[in-house]
């Protein structure tokens, strides 16, 4: 009971300070606004180029942005120490990291959701048909990012070098991921489509087991 | 704001190293229930170090806390609280946020009154809605009290907790712990030479390069001890 009721006044927490400052969101949807941009003036894809290599570059951009997103996470926490203020404060730790989890989920979904359109004009590829199962698809990348991206941040804002250091840590964590979900959102972009179902199996396993190893270490992560 | 059940903190043998380096050496201490006792030392001496592990947020590398209450070793999860040498609240929410926010983690049960009538001790009853990065150093300073005041601590550590605090912030806050003293909460604190808020202390201890070197207890004189650690 704790933790849910902890998990959600932090959550609460990082809501009211993100879209106070909006710091987060508006830096990553510019980041992905330009990359499309960048990307359809560069390449200049048909219809049928888009289909075959837009989920690709979408899950690119997402991959790159949610780098520059999760970035802050932990650092955050660092001006004036409050990671030792919530770690005084909870009785489980782990609610710190599913709060951050949470909220980093929410926000690269978000960002997601509004570039969905601006993809499906600048591309020429409609989406409205099929926006049930891309959201699916995106929410489980999505978390499986967050999962990861919110470990790995814990660990890198106390290293040096941390803002080389998650996304070269990230990125390659992440492959699978790109990957599949990748494969699973150029099935839902054919002409003809259809859900990989084998894939989102995959996402969901790789969020299901990633989640249960920072349940179970994520206390070490937060410890000086 | 009355603390009606004292603990007190036993340190046994603790080391605490980082890579070869050590911050704390054998350090043993007994802090009374009740007791007001005061670290002295010169920068990286390990005062804070040794706080930091009473509050259980870093793990010592050798040795053991305790923690005693009515003179029983280990009661469990004395209410702790903590006045670090960072403010420890958010600058991005309000002073009645960030004080929310830690009551509700803590499992207060309708902290708002609290929240209000703690905003109003520390002297910011009208700025409680304002954003804490608008604040000053000494206001913050205001904040971060009244944060660890929230759950009535038994045990209170405070990391130099007169920092940003003008000659008038300070003696408010001498007042403040002379009235948690005199209820019965135990103070560890850091301090650096002597003030009004080092006068509260009923024993004083000098740590240098991570080990004790004076204590009180054994017959040093308080006045030596304080005044040493600012030079």
């Amino acid at each position: 009971m704790s933790l849910l009721s902890n998990t959600t006044a932090l959550l609460g927490k990082e809501l009211r300070t993100e879209f106070r400052s909006r710091e987060l969101l508006m830096t990553t949807v510019i980041f992905i606004l330009i990359v499309m941009v960048l990307f359809s003036f560069t390449f200049d894809p048909s219809s049928a180029e888009s289909r075959r290599f837009g989920a690709g570059l979408l899950w690119l951009a997402f991959l790159f942005a949610a780098s520059l997103m999760l970035q802050p996470c932990f650092l955050r926490e660092q001006t004036n120490d409050t990671l030792s203020a919530l770690r005084l404060s909870v009785s489980d730790p782990f609610a710190i990291l599913l709060a951050k989890l949470a909220a980093n989920t929410l926000f690269l979904l978000v960002t997601e959701l509004l570039m969905l359109p601006v993809f499906s004009i600048l591309y020429n590829v409609p989406v409205a048909k099929i926006f049930g199962q891309l959201l699916l698809v995106f929410f489980l990348g999505s978390f499986g990012v967050s999962i990861a991206g919110t470990a790995l941040s814990a660990i890198s804002a106390q290293a040096r070098m941390r803002e080389l250091l998650l996304p070269l840590l990230l990125l390659p964590l992440l492959t699978p991921i790109l990957v599949v979900s990748t494969e699973v959102t150029a099935g839902l972009l054919d002409a003809e489509p259809f859900v990989r179902w084998k894939g989102v199996g995959f996402l969901a396993t790789f969020d299901v087991v990633f989640l249960t190893a920072l349940w179970l270490f994520g206390e070490y992560l937060l410890e000086e | 704001m009355s603390s009606p059940d004292p603990a007190g903190i036993r340190f046994a043998q603790i080391d605490k190293r980082y890579g070869g380096l050590f911050a704390l050496r054998g350090v043993s201490l007994d802090v009374a229930e009740g007791e007001a006792l005061a670290l002295a030392g010169r920068n990286g001496s390990g005062k804070t170090t040794l706080l930091r592990i009473a509050a259980r947020l870093v793990r010592p590398s050798a040795g053991t806390v305790r923690f005693t209450w009515n003179g029983d070793v280990d009661c469990a999860n004395p209410r702790v609280g903590f006045v670090a040498h960072a403010t420890m609240v958010y600058d991005e929410l309000t002073a009645e946020e960030n004080l929310l926010l830690f009551a509700r983690l803590q499992g207060i049960e309708a902290p708002e009154k609290l929240v209000k009538n703690l905003l109003r001790e520390v002297g910011l009853g009208e700025r409680g809605g304002s954003l804490v990065r608008t604040f000053s150093r000494g206001m913050r300073q205001r904040v971060a009290i009244a944060r660890a005041l929230l759950q009535r601590p038994q045990i209170l550590l405070l990391d130099e907790p007169g920092t940003g605090l003008d000659p008038e912030g300070v003696a408010w806050l001498a007042e403040t712990l002379r009235a948690l003293r005199d209820d019965g909460c135990t103070l560890l604190m850091s301090l650096h030479g002597e003030s009004e808020i080092a006068a509260l202390a009923t024993r004083a201890v000098r740590l240098d390069a991570g080990a004790v070197v004076a204590d009180t207890r054994d017959g040093a004189d308080i006045r030596s001890v304080m005044a040493f650690a600012g030079s």
